[in-house]
């Protein structure tokens, strides 16, 4: 019987290609049939991680990472290991929709940094994978091209915004996954999904050509299957980039070695905190439960865990839900109609300004339109300061919190969402409902500190994937990756292997 | 406690340039009001002594060196157009019909 490749970590087909096992065609290949037998078959009930799958590019570049490696000149250690890339980054000679019909069709004349990255590492990019319009949602029912479906249950959100990257990961159609996170939008998915998701420290990976949500709280990231797959993933994508004003200017900690090393399992003379602000109310049972037993296992790993408060967390949803509509109305405003995407006329000889009022009601979605209208809202003359300007200065009071629990903890630990996946549909009138998913992760992007999402087992109630987040100071996200891999060896240790969605469910 | 009426729905979309139908507002309008009540907890948590934070890694004056590096070629910029004429993008009449 021949190996099926998409059962793999990125690690592991790197180690395969560099043995000669197999070539970047063949790990190619299998997941663009993988991705052909579940994401959209003919019955229209799939996973739809994917708004756009590039077979002929990807088995073209695949071809070329296989002549390098006859030749001898490999560009990374992920050269020939393919990725999909979520909608909100530029590809050039891709379409970019950002699942939204405003960009309908639009094809970029230009890569986004990360991408341009991943073509100079050597990695087949097999597609764009479906989002929350603009990264607006928890679940990916805000794309305007249909919702993913969760693999563990096609019934279920994936989460979001970018429920089609951890999609795609978990239901085996990519190895690994490029995500964004403004407010948890690549470790919430990875929670729900039983996936790794990490948000890197603000401006350590450029957003260059990531169409903008809200510019101080957005950051592309890894979306993987393990903790040492993100890590290398990490190292390809990050890094100072000249064409992102707001990205580090200094060197990525060592990831993959920081990885590796706590993958042996211990954690001696690590503090931990656990924030004491996110259980009760709210939260699942079984979330609970789980993320108590990682806990547990930290300890045993030689952690030391202490009890940290962080009272200004409580009001890190309604700070974020005023900055970021607020920097989301003003990004958006160059959806106009003028130069690029969408245009509808709503009468023959309209003026320019009819013209763009017809095209964004077209081409924006609800919640796009909720947002912009209240971050217009935030920001007007009378309103800017209790609003807007007071949101600013939670932002420094979260960021306070942070700064003194870091002084008693190395890492902070919580739930990385309040519940496990919930039905499509449920939530998708309910917008405050819908927000409540992000609490956990929010107070991250508002700080700029670095998290990841561990997968943390099943809840019992339900028997669906929970997350645990780890959180670290600015630029030390290599705490991220040796807290992270211990976590999940001694869970794995535990399971007896890794926890995957039953086939018979993608069906 | 805040209230958006119909009226401040359609006027913010009127800045925000979109065209709201009458259905929509009835729709959104009552959700913008839900949301506005649930993030209205954060006035007067802060208070005047705390410093507002725009940005979660301060920094000042990035500047590149002044030398000219490849751009879109004019084609490539227009790619995405929805109307071309004479190498520039084409747009509806900016000026009412009666100008």
């Amino acid at each position: 019987m021949s190996t099926d490749w998409t059962r793999k970590t990125a690690a592991e087909l790197a180690d395969a290609l560099a043995a000669g096992e197999t070539t970047s065609v063949e790990v190619t290949q299998a997941h663009l049939d993988r991705i052909a037998a579940v994401d959209a078959p003919a019955d229209r009930r799939g996973v739809h991680a994917f708004l756009h799958v590039d077979a002929e590019g990807a088995l073209a570049q695949a071809r070329a990472s296989d002549e390098r490696r006859a030749a001898g000149t490999l560009l990374s250690p992920l050269d020939g290991v393919p990725i999909a890339v979520k909608d909100v980054l530029t590809t050039e000679g891709l379409p970019t929709t950002c699942g939204s019909k405003i960009l309908e069709g639009w094809i970029p004349p230009y890569d986004a940094t990360v991408v341009r990255k991943l073509r100079e590492a050597g990695l087949p990019i097999l597609g764009k994978t479906n989002m929350d319009e603009f990264a607006m949602g928890s679940s990916t029912e805000h794309s305007a091209y249909g919702p993913t479906h969760n693999p563990w249950d096609l019934d279920r959100i994936p989460g979001g915004s970018g429920g089609g990257s951890a999609a795609a990961v978990a239901a085996f159609e990519a190895p690994l996954a490029i995500g964004t996170d403004t407010g948890g939008s690549i470790r919430q998915p990875g929670a729900v999904t039983g996936t790794v998701g990490v948000k890197p420290t603000y401006g350590g990976v450029s957003r260059y050509g990531l169409v903008a949500l809200a510019n101080s709280l957005d950051q592309a990231g890894p979306v993987t299957r393990t903790v040492l797959d993100s890590a290398l993933l990490h190292e390809v994508i990050g890094g100072h980039d000249p064409l992102d004003s707001t990205s580090i200017d200094q060197p990525l900690p060592a990831l993959v070695e920081a990885a590796r090393l706590g993958a042996t399992g211990d954690l001696s003379g690590l503090r931990v905190g656990v924030i004491q602000e996110m259980s009760g109310e709210g939260w699942q049972p079984g979330v609970l439960t789980r993320f108590q037993e990682s806990v547990d296992l930290l300890v045993k790993a030689g952690a030391e865990v202490v009890e940290v408060s962080c009272p200004s967390f409580v009001h890190a949803l309604a700070a974020y839900y005023l900055i970021l509509p607020a920097e989301a109305s003003s990004n958006l405003a160059k959806f106009d109609a003028m130069r690029y995407g969408l245009r509808v006329w709503p009468y023959e000889g309209a003026s320019a300004e009819e013209v763009m009022r017809a095209t964004r009601d077209a081409g924006f979605g609800d919640e796009v339109k909720r947002r912009i209208i209240l971050g217009t809202y935030a920001l007007s003359s009378g309103y800017y300061d209790a609003y807007y300007g007071q949101a600013q200065k939670v932002r420094t009071l979260i960021a306070r919190d942070f700064d003194a629990a870091f002084e008693k903890a190395d890492v902070l630990v919580s739930p990385t969402a309040p519940t496990t996946a919930f039905k499509l549909g449920e939530k998708l009138d309910d917008p405050i409902a819908m927000y409540l998913n992000d609490l956990a992760t929010i107070p991250a992007n508002l700080a700029g500190v670095p998290g990841i999402s561990v997968p943390g087992g099943l809840a019992d109630e339900d028997g669906l994937p929970t997350g645990v987040q780890i959180l670290a100071p600015a630029l030390a996200d290599d705490r991220l990756y040796r807290v992270g891999a211990a976590l999940e060896s001694a869970l794995l240790a535990q399971w007896g292997g890794p926890l995957v969605p039953p086939e018979e469910n993608l069906r | 406690m805040p209230e958006i009426s119909r009226d401040e729905v359609a006027h913010l979309a009127n800045l925000a340039r979109i065209d709201l139908s009458d259905e929509e507002l009835d729709h959104l309008a009552p959700q913008l009001s839900v949301i506005l009540e649930s993030v209205a907890s954060i006035s007067g948590v802060a208070g005047d002594d705390i410093p507002p934070t725009s940005h979660a890694l301060p920094l000042t004056n990035v500047f590149r060196e002044d030398v000219v590096t490849p751009g879109l070629t004019p084609e490539q910029a227009l790619s995405g157009a929805p109307e071309v004429e004479d190498q520039r993008f084409s747009v509806p009449r900016i000026l009412g019909e009666e100008q």
